[in-house]
């Protein structure tokens, strides 16, 4: 049950890209088109699962034993872009069809915030390692929801006429606070 | 281009925030105060004038081909300074500002100026490019995070003149989208206005 919990507070009520302002760009950036955000929700998703549960593994068994907590940042973006480019190579050789979804995507993750962000906070926050798990998961599919949300109005808007100053990021903006606002509307559901 | 030019262009000219539209992550989350959005802006403008002044002193030094991990590293060691310096020195800020100071490391500005910039450029040049283009951060964010605590809160800098709690959502999330929204529709609209004879300027 805390496991479900923590997944729909993930998902709904702490938001991601709503509430915590965290892979913002992406979001804006790659939000155009249907099949470009699906791709990159699920590039997402995939990567924020291995990173969150790799970099915990390196904090509670090789940097907090030896108390070298202070190189959390640094060994944790190396750590990530790594794995990025690790993953990318795997995929190339095992799973050339995954590839094709998904390795343009790739390279952007390793200057996501959502991914650093998540691996920090799991750490700040005591987790043990399935609760990480769980909540990069979580956070990933959040992630996924709220793009595929945001892509499906803007394929709309860019049929309506938008005031010439508001075209493009403004109006994105505009967009993606009032459905920030409905997020909120699901505080108080757990 | 001479030394103010390079100084100023982060100001107005190509402000990382409004023209470049870099840097969403920290300007939405943590801009709910002008004080945190000023805090953050520093933050990330000496994190940017050193790793400039640094990559630029050893850009002989770093292979072509392992540059992005090198500057990584190199913006993550003064990230780290940065948050320990804070964690000292301002415990209130650096609770308030939370896991955005740590992610400077990702924030696109660093990398982009290191990669475009410091790379090319003297040590000198690099210096004024990443203290210019920091600058124009914490002005951006200093004037979103009062536009935000003037409508939410009615106060500017904790200093209050508006009596009443204000417009509420304007500090929670979706104020921050809504507020930079209009704030960059805003500069968008002045750019087209009054830029307009600045081109043929420029190529006489």
């Amino acid at each position: 049950m805390d496991y479900i919990l923590i997944i729909i507070s993930a998902v709904f009520i702490n938001n991601i890209v709503f509430a915590q302002f965290l892979g913002v760009c992406p979001f804006l950036g790659v939000s155009n088109k249907m099949s470009t955000a699906i791709g990159m929700g699920f590039a997402v998703l995939f990567v924020i699962t291995l990173a969150t549960i790799i970099t915990f593994l390196v904090y509670t068994y090789l940097l907090e034993p030896f108390g070298l907590g202070y190189l959390q940042t640094i060994a944790f973006i190396l750590l990530i872009a790594t794995l990025v480019q690790s993953i990318e190579v795997i995929l190339k050789k095992a799973s050339p069809s995954l590839y094709q979804a998904l390795g343009v995507f790739l390279p952007l993750m390793s200057t996501n915030c959502a991914i650093l962000g998540i691996a920090i906070l799991v750490i700040q926050n005591d987790l043990n390692l399935l609760k990480a798990t769980v909540l990069a998961i979580g956070t990933g599919l959040s992630f996924l929801f709220a793009i595929i949300l945001f892509t499906g109005i803007r394929e709309q808007m860019e049929l309506v006429g938008v005031p010439k100053g508001m075209k493009g990021v403004p109006i994105a903006l505009v967009t993606a606070g009032i459905l920030a606002l409905a997020f909120m509307g699901f505080s108080g559901l757990v | 281009m001479n030394n103010l030019a390079v100084f100023t262009k982060g100001i107005f000219k190509e402000n990382p925030l409004f023209v470049l539209l870099l840097g969403m992550c920290p300007t939405l989350g943590v801009t709910s105060s002008a004080m945190n959005g000023m805090g953050m802006g520093l933050a990330t403008m000496f994190v940017l004038t050193l790793s400039n002044v640094f990559i630029s002193a050893l850009k002989t030094q770093i292979p072509d081909n392992v540059r992005i991990p090198a500057f990584i590293v190199i913006i993550a060691s003064f990230t780290t300074v940065v948050q320990l310096m804070m964690e000292a020195f301002t415990p209130d800020l650096f609770a308030q500002l939370g896991v955005f100071i740590p992610l400077i490391v990702v924030n696109c500005i660093v990398l982009g100026r290191a990669e475009a910039f410091a790379m090319k450029n003297n040590v000198w040049k690099s210096l004024l490019d990443g203290a210019g283009m920091g600058l124009g951060f914490t002005i951006a964010l200093t004037m979103l995070g009062s536009i935000r605590e003037l409508l939410g809160s009615g106060s500017i800098f904790d200093f209050k003149f508006i009596a009443g709690d204000g417009i509420l959502i304007f500090i929670l999330a979706p104020g921050a989208f809504i507020a930079l929204g209009f704030l960059i529709a805003l500069i968008n609209h002045l750019k087209r206005a009054g830029i307009k004879p600045a081109p043929t300027k420029d190529n006489k």
